[in-house]
């Protein structure tokens, strides 16, 4: 396995031209030319969808920008923008670098002491707001940001009795920006723009620190032009596309899709009318290039269904037989495979009858390529969409990437792998599984932090990412989990719990569930029931319980529960890698997990440690081969007081799949062929 | 770029297209002088007096069965006072109907909020600018030249509204629908299309939690300072009102006990005896 592990994979030549503009303000020039009377920008205002074309939006940067300049802002000076997807907060990001200075975007939600923080950290000069409520964040801030001298707002409602000695509108800012062109034109501020570099500081991010303080990472323009320009190659994007803007500012990911991808390629990125209207104003628009993160699709997913639910009959048997249709052919189609004529013309009605509605309901009527990433989706969700003819990809990324470390080509797209390197991305897999990777996207490095960088970048560019995975038979490649969780079973075989635990929470029944395995004989789990699922199905099938705990050790739901095990254990049966990870010996708790009793966190991710520990009778059990253990727990009501609730718990036998991959050779072939 | 070339700056504000009524702020826009109301032998008001200046945030407290939603009914002309004179804007008012006060620029909201259930939020703030409608029902059934280009300036003013209470996300939700305290801002919503020189609230926050709460004193601010329209409530929650309003009159069994400032009144031994409950002897 190990010469195999040190084998870089690389991804195709970039797609970067030598000669072509190295800035985002450059770009903005450009676009001016090249698309003057396109769209570049939409944003929806009193019920309307108002639009910039590229020139229009040059002009409003332009004048924004010599305002900013005006104001005294000056090269190599820090500015926070702190707000939602709003057409001035993305100007700022080009009025900003216009200068040389580097726009900082922040987390609108983080509460004052989380922005005192980053605001603090990266001594800005300026801070642009969006509205009221982020003004009086900024502004309850004081003296602790000692920097800070200029403050600008987007919406002036609520703001007018403020005092305005360093508080200004934009407006206000862009007359100024205005009366200084008008009287002395714009080759100062060309000037400016054209002394901008390709290795320059183009922006810096701070990433939400699961551990520790939030690190801002400083991305280069080279860093995100080239790697925005190889994912529109890749994905063959133009100036034709739209896109709708809703993730939030400070995120790489909207930065690279929304500003970076938006620039180089001269598409038209629209801004919903506010956070409650982003699905009625996808509909209308119907983007051709959407990014959401798997809930986005869970929840588009669970509204057709609740909705398809509440239907009249002739509809829901048209929508059930023909989705039964699309499940069976329309990824086949899709991919590009052969399907039998019969199948295609009953696709194609399916399409005229119950896809086609089903996409304009959704606002994917146009989409050309859509990404999920962020965390695994659920095979079904996957599914449902590429079924309806959606090319829907998964994508693997990170801020110190500039996203791109690997993504699915067109017709090359499996639930649970994340694709082939990206142009111009070179990955390898370490000893202990980590991912490394290195691409012309890597950071430059983390601001004031020498230590955390020298950590996590190694000196010849190769960044650890902290997850381990590996490559599939067909060169994909699998994340499987953080890597300072993934273990190894006393047989010398992988485990990797967040893997085994997603693949049985992809069952609805199934809530939560926790492996184990680590330096034991075999891989065991606690599953936890869904209520909601689970007593659904139970009322419909006439078997009546009482309480949550009486449900979940019914004979009938272990008998369910175990099918779903069985079908887990036959799909990791089916890796190399996780063949030996199969589930042995499961049981059902008999409490739900609960974030009050410090099982999961605020944020509902399994505490693997305290649960060890509180469960730790049950763990044994697991592994001295009793068929069933009697337990005590004591548990947190919500109104904080505590009871104890106890249960004999069954445990039941599993039997191994035999393996059934095709065995390597084939994949070591094909990641030679890729280098 | 749309239908109707409307061309909305982003960031225009909400204009009032009522003519200037000539009253400055600061001076009175509403007098009530020496009211008396009684329903049979009931006396529900008993000889009160006060005056709303333009411009302020004006309070009505008092406990319940005080006679506060007597009072607004009696401004908005939905009662007659058996005595005493009520001067709008400098003219000394008779017997009024309802949509005469509307036509003179007052709107209300309601304690129990009375919406078209059936009907979007938008059309329920639309139906809010029926007073300023000139087209009659022939022209806007047949909804051609003028009676086409008046809806479409009405919508504009809707849609200012709509963006100014944040209810973008439901505009086209019925409104039985929606939670009670999104009812309130839409009721709020189609009181403020009246562009109304004065707005009755009738406790807007009732059965609200502590953030719809703050939400709502938040518009009412806003809607005070951004429009300069002249507000009077009615209000139970004390914290509320006293934050919210520049003057607050106090009524106890139909009579005025207090009127000043918030801090004035606070002080005031009645109106402390009126909320402790102490007990009384009349």
């Amino acid at each position: 396995m190990n010469a195999q592990a040190r084998a870089i994979v690389s991804g195709e030549k970039g797609a970067r031209v030598s000669g072509g503009p190295d800035t985002f303000p450059k770009y903005l020039l450009l676009n001016a030319k090249r698309f003057a009377d396109r769209p570049a920008m939409r944003h929806k205002t009193f019920g309307i969808w108002q639009s910039w074309t590229w020139s229009e939006l040059t002009a409003e940067i332009r004048a924004f920008s010599m305002g900013l300049e005006s104001l005294g802002l000056k090269r190599g000076e820090k500015v926070a923008i702190v707000g939602q997807n709003r057409p001035r907060l993305y100007w700022a990001f080009a009025a900003v670098q216009a200068i040389g200075a580097i726009p900082v975007p922040v987390y609108a939600d983080s509460v004052a002491e989380e922005m005192v923080y980053v605001l603090n950290h990266a001594e800005v000069a300026f801070a642009i707001c969006q509205d009221q409520e982020q003004v009086d964040k900024v502004l309850s801030m004081g003296d602790s940001v000692p920097t800070l001298r200029k403050v600008l707002y987007d919406e002036v409602r609520g703001l007018r009795d403020y005092d305005h000695t360093n508080l200004h509108p934009i407006d206000g800012v862009e007359a100024m920006g205005e009366a200084e062109y008008e009287a002395n034109g714009d080759t100062t501020w060309v000037r400016h723009i054209e002394a901008g570099k390709g290795e320059d500081l183009a922006v810096m991010l701070y990433t939400s620190g699961t551990t520790g303080k939030p690190k801002g990472v400083m991305l280069s323009f080279d860093n995100l032009t080239i790697s925005a320009l190889n994912g529109n190659a890749f994905d063959r994007l133009d100036a034709n596309e739209e896109t709708l803007a809703y993730l939030p500012l400070a995120w790489v990911g909207d930065h690279i899709f929304s500003y970076a991808q938006h620039y180089t390629a001269g598409y038209c990125v629209c801004c919903p009318e506010s956070p409650g209207t982003v699905d009625a104003d996808r509909r209308e628009i119907a983007p051709t290039y959407f990014f959401a993160p798997p809930r986005v699709f869970e929840s588009i997913l669970t509204a057709v269904m609740v909705q398809m639910e509440d239907a009249g009959r002739v509809k829901k048997r048209m929508f059930d037989y023909f989705m039964a249709h699309a499940r069976k052919v329309g990824e086949q189609i899709l991919n590009g495979d052969s399907v039998g004529f019969g199948d295609r013309v009953k696709y194609w009605l399916g399409g005229i009858f119950v896809y086609g509605p089903l996409k304009n309901r959704m606002g994917m009527t146009r989409l050309k390529v859509g990404y999920t990433a962020g965390e695994a989706i659920g095979p079904e969700i996957f599914r449902f969409f590429r079924s309806l003819g959606l090319n829907l990809k998964q994508l693997y990324g990170q801020t110190e990437a500039s996203v791109y470390i690997s993504a699915q080509p067109d017709g090359e797209i499996r639930a649970d792998t994340v694709g082939t390197p990206c142009p111009d991305v070179e990955i390898q897999i370490a000893e202990n599984g980590e991912v490394l990777y290195r691409s012309p996207g890597v950071f430059v490095g983390y601001y004031k932090n020498d230590a955390a960088t020298k950590e996590t970048k190694t000196k010849d560019g190769w960044v650890h990412t902290g997850d381990a995975g590996f490559f599939d038979q067909d060169g994909h490649l699998k994340i499987i989990d953080r890597a300072k969780d993934v273990g190894k079973l006393n047989s010398g075989d992988l485990f990797a719990p967040k893997y085994i635990e997603n693949k049985l929470k992809f069952f609805p029944n199934i809530k939560e569930a926790v492996s184990f395995g680590d330096g034991r004989d075999y891989c065991a789990a606690f599953v936890n029931i869904d209520l909601t699922s689970v007593g659904n199905w139970a009322e419909r099938n006439n078997i009546s319980y009482a309480s949550y705990q009486e449900l979940a050790q019914h004979p009938r739901v272990y008998e369910m529960i175990q099918e779903h095990v069985d079908e887990v254990n036959r799909d990791l049966a089916s890796e190399e890698m996780m063949a030996g990870s199969q589930i042995r010996r499961f049981l059902v708790l008999h409490k739900e997990l609960d974030a009050d009793d410090g099982e999961l966190t605020r944020t509902q991710k399994v505490r693997r440690s305290f649960i060890a520990e509180r469960y730790a009778p049950l763990i044994e059990a697991l592994y001295d081969g009793s068929k069933e253990k009697y337990v005590e727990t004591e548990v947190v009501f919500e109104d904080g007081r505590k009871g104890r609730i106890s249960a004999t718990v069954e445990i039941r036998d599993m039997k191994d799949h035999p393996p059934s991959f095709t065995p390597t050779g084939q994949a070591a072939g094909h990641q030679e062929a890729a280098q | 770029m749309n239908m109707h070339d409307i061309t909305v700056k982003h960031g225009q504000e909400l204009r009032m297209t009522r003519p200037d009524d000539g009253i400055r702020r600061g001076d009175p826009l509403l007098v009530v002088d020496n009211i008396s109301l009684s329903f049979g032998g009931v006396k529900a008001i008993t000889d009160i007096s006060f005056d709303i200046l333009k411009g302020e945030i004006r309070a009505i407290i008092g406990p319940n069965g005080a006679g506060k939603t007597s009072m607004l009914n009696v401004i908005n002309g939905f009662y007659h006072p058996q005595e005493g004179t009520i001067t709008f804007r400098g003219e000394k008012r008779s017997k009024m109907r309802t949509h005469e006060a509307a036509n003179q620029g007052i709107a209300r909201t309601f304690q129990n909020i009375a919406l078209f259930k059936g009907m979007s939020v938008l059309d329920n703030i639309m139906t809010g600018r029926i007073t300023l409608m000139n087209r009659n029902m022939a022209w806007q059934a047949l909804w051609r030249g003028p009676a086409e280009r008046e809806e479409i300036e009405h919508r504009q003013a809707v849609e200012h509204i709509i963006d100014f209470l944040e209810i973008e996300h439901i505009r086209k939700t019925p409104v039985g629908r929606l939670p009670y305290g999104l009812q309130k801002r839409v009721e709020l919503g189609r009181a403020l299309a009246a562009e109304p020189a004065l707005l009755l609230l009738d406790e807007p926050m009732a059965g609200m939690n502590l953030e719809e709460k703050e939400d709502m004193s938040r518009y009412i601010l806003d809607v005070n300072q951004q429009f300069g329209t002249t507000i009077a409530l009615i209000e139970h929650d004390m914290g509320v009102v006293m934050d919210l309003s520049d003057r607050v009159v106090v009524l106890d069994y139909g009579r005025k006990i207090g009127d000043g400032t918030p801090d004035e009144v606070r002080g005031n031994q009645d109106v402390i005896d009126a909320y402790l409950g102490v007990s009384h002897d009349d």
